[in-house]
């Protein structure tokens, strides 16, 4: 059975223009990039051509502004809490309450430790409350952390007209951008971004490596310590292999942005009109007017995800939900509780992420398969 | 990725008994939309009372799906007698086992059941009566309910409890009131099963248990006089007690020992239960 993959922002296939680039990282050049010898040091230049890689991708006007991590939730510990401490007033921290685990985990770890946290609530549309974070930074220096664009629905936030509000009132702020990057275009040198986090598996670079930006001049406290690598914001012999990998993934993410916004938006939207063309009661979460162009997050009434999950399993198509049932807590998502979806539908929510490995076979799939799997579960429910 | 048993994927990819009954003799349903699980169930009896037909109709995941179907074959053929006796356990035992935070799937088949037998001997709808006060309130479960699952489910921890009714899977913030109900019964069940000469309690079940009963049934006596009581030491059955406030200068005090104190431990905690005072 053929794998139908739409599960990209969970995680990606590895490229094959990766895999190759960091073979021989894993075979012949394996030397330390800190050693005096030719042997090692010679590896220094590829991780240095990663970094360019990684700043041209995202915009960054130097790629000493690029520091190298194991993977997003580094990034993110490393901006938040890093960023946090390095500040000379304790700050304000703002986030929302539609973050990613990784950046709610370390807002919450810093609330614990006497740190005011205030969490931006979204609206229906999952769009951000952007006036009361007028009214919040205004109550001391702010560290605000307010992701790009979000993992579940795909809503993208506003993040130039936030970073100004919190620069207005001296604050620094910090986008995870771990699901924008390599899917719509950026240049962070000209917004006012201080510090954004990015990963590689999800953009066709293995687990295991991240990126954080830090803006020139931005002060970041080290998690890790005991070395002087990454300029000593991260110490640990780089992890040169993967870096490389990164570097390769962020070049061909920036010659697949095109295709990404016109080719994977056009199966995602074709996708989505005839999900909801033949199956009734659904409809779509998050803002469409604003939202990743290969995410789309549909609920289906009176019928549950996992359930959904499993018979769409069957037919070899991978997606994911919001469903408490499939989360191993009871607790369903906290994105779509945050936008007042209400709680069935939330329990009823798939979503389908694309990218550029995708083929329009692959959404026929999907249309073919779907119709008769929420019938089947709707037949089985009491409430139709 | 759940870890289903084959058997919870045939009934789930070909569920058995699935539909409605024109004319049932009895029918339940149970839980809701909200909860993100429901089932409703409902059965025919032929003319020796024996359930006849059974169909479900479910809204949840795969093992509440796997449930409701195993449910419907379980009790087919049997007297309400006979179903009644059917526990969740059962129900997971016949599916070859849930996975522990399904366990809850397999109460919601137990409870459609009673729903439809109520249904069919009353000819009322069963409404799950609030009993008790509410304690965990992103589920709505009751101080009543968590005792009955603590008791029936020998449940020792706040998982296993969330895991059998969902109680504590939400907000969090009842899991400090379920850590000490759970503490409280468990020492209770304890106490009743030494007393049966089941099994002996541990020392920290009895200390446990003699700080309860002392907490509910003896200090609440004790203040309404103006006096207090310390418990000091736990030395085999033998309890060290301090009095405090007016109770420390009372000639009665005495009595009070013997009569209110030892006799509530040993009524609750062991009959070997002796008291004494420590100035």
């Amino acid at each position: 059975m053929r794998t139908v993959y739409l599960d990209n922002n969970a995680t990606t296939q590895i490229a094959d223009e990766v895999r190759e680039a960091m073979l021989p990282f894993l075979t012949d050049l394996w030397g330390n990039p800190s050693s005096m010898h030719t042997f090692g040091g010679q590896v220094k230049k590829y991780v240095e051509t990663a970094r360019e890689q990684v700043a041209a991708l995202i915009g960054a006007a130097d790629p000493q502004e690029i520091t190298f991590t194991s993977c997003g939730s580094e990034s993110n510990n490393l901006a938040i809490r890093g960023g946090a401490e390095a500040m000379d007033k304790t700050p304000h921290v703002i986030t929302s309450k539609v973050e990613h685990a990784a950046v709610s985990g370390p807002c919450h770890y810093l609330e614990d430790r006497g740190f005011r946290l205030t969490k931006l609530d979204v609206d229906a549309k999952g769009r951000l409350d952007v006036e009361a974070l007028q009214r919040e930074v205004k109550a001391g220096k702010t560290l605000a952390s307010i992701m790009w664009a979000n993992n579940e629905t795909g809503v993208i936030f506003p993040v130039g007209l936030i970073g100004e509000i919190v620069h207005e009132f001296g604050g620094i702020y910090h986008a995870d951008a771990v699901q924008a990057v390599g899917k719509i275009p950026m240049n962070v040198s000209e917004l006012p971004i201080d510090m954004l986090s990015l990963s590689g598996h999800k953009l066709h670079a293995p687990k295991g490596v991240g990126a954080l930006y830090i803006r020139r001049g931005t002060k970041v406290k080290p998690l890790v310590l005991g070395g002087h690598q990454e300029r000593g914001r991260r110490a640990g012999t780089e992890n040169v292999p993967y870096i490389v990998g990164l570097g390769v993934a962020c070049d061909l993410a920036a010659r697949h942005l095109d295709e990404e916004n016109t080719r994977v938006k056009a199966m995602r939207d074709r996708l989505e009109a005839g999900i909801l063309a033949t199956c009734p009661g659904a409809r779509v979460n998050g803002d469409p007017a604003s939202r990743l162009p290969n995410t789309t997050n549909i609920s289906f009434d009176y019928i549950e995800g996992e359930a959904i999950l499993l018979l769409l399993d069957d037919k070899g198509i991978c997606a994911s939900t919001g469903s408490a049932c499939a989360s191993g807590s009871l607790e369903p998502s906290h994105v779509l509780r945050a936008m007042q979806v209400e709680r069935f539908a939330v329990h009823g929510s798939i979503r389908f992420s694309l990218s550029t490995y995708n083929t329009d076979e692959d959404v026929d799939v999907v249309l073919a398969e779907l119709p008769g799997i929420v019938n089947r579960l709707r037949e089985l429910s009491p409430f139709v | 990725m759940w870890d289903y048993t084959d058997k919870v994927n045939e009934h789930f990819h070909n569920p058995h008994n699935v539909g409605k009954i024109d004319g049932p003799d009895g029918e339940g349903q149970v839980g809701s939309l909200a909860c993100g699980d429901a089932l409703r169930l409902m059965f025919k009896l032929d003319d020796e009372g024996r359930i006849s037909e059974a169909k479900f109709q479910t809204f949840g995941c795969a093992s509440a799906i796997a449930s409701s179907s195993a449910l419907t074959d379980m009790i087919l053929g049997k007297t309400l007698e006979e179903a009644e006796k059917i526990t969740n356990k059962d129900i997971a035992d016949y599916l070859g086992g849930l996975p522990k935070q399904k366990v809850h799937c397999s109460v919601m088949g137990r409870e459609a059941l009673e729903a439809a037998i109520y249904n069919y001997r009353t000819g009322k709808k069963w409404d799950k009566e609030i009993e008790g006060e509410v304690v965990c309130h992103c589920f709505g479960v009751t101080d009543k309910e968590i005792e009955k699952i603590v008791r029936e489910h020998d449940v020792t921890t706040v998982e296993q409890l969330t895991n059998a009714c969902k109680a504590g899977g939400g907000c969090g913030n009842c899991i400090p009131e379920l850590e000490s109900m759970i503490q409280r019964l468990t020492a209770e069940e304890a106490a009743a099963d030494a007393n049966d000469g089941i099994r002996p309690m541990t020392n920290l079940q009895k200390i446990h248990l003699i700080e309860d009963v002392i907490d509910r049934e003896i200090r609440p006596a004790l203040r309404q006089d103006g006096g207090n009581l310390e418990l000091v030491d736990v030395d085999g059955n033998n309890v060290k007690v301090r009095f405090r406030g007016a109770c420390s200068g009372c000639m009665v005090s005495a009595i009070t020992l013997k009569d209110v104190v030892e006799a509530r431990l040993k009524d609750n905690v062991s009959a070997d239960i002796t008291v004494e005072e420590v100035k």
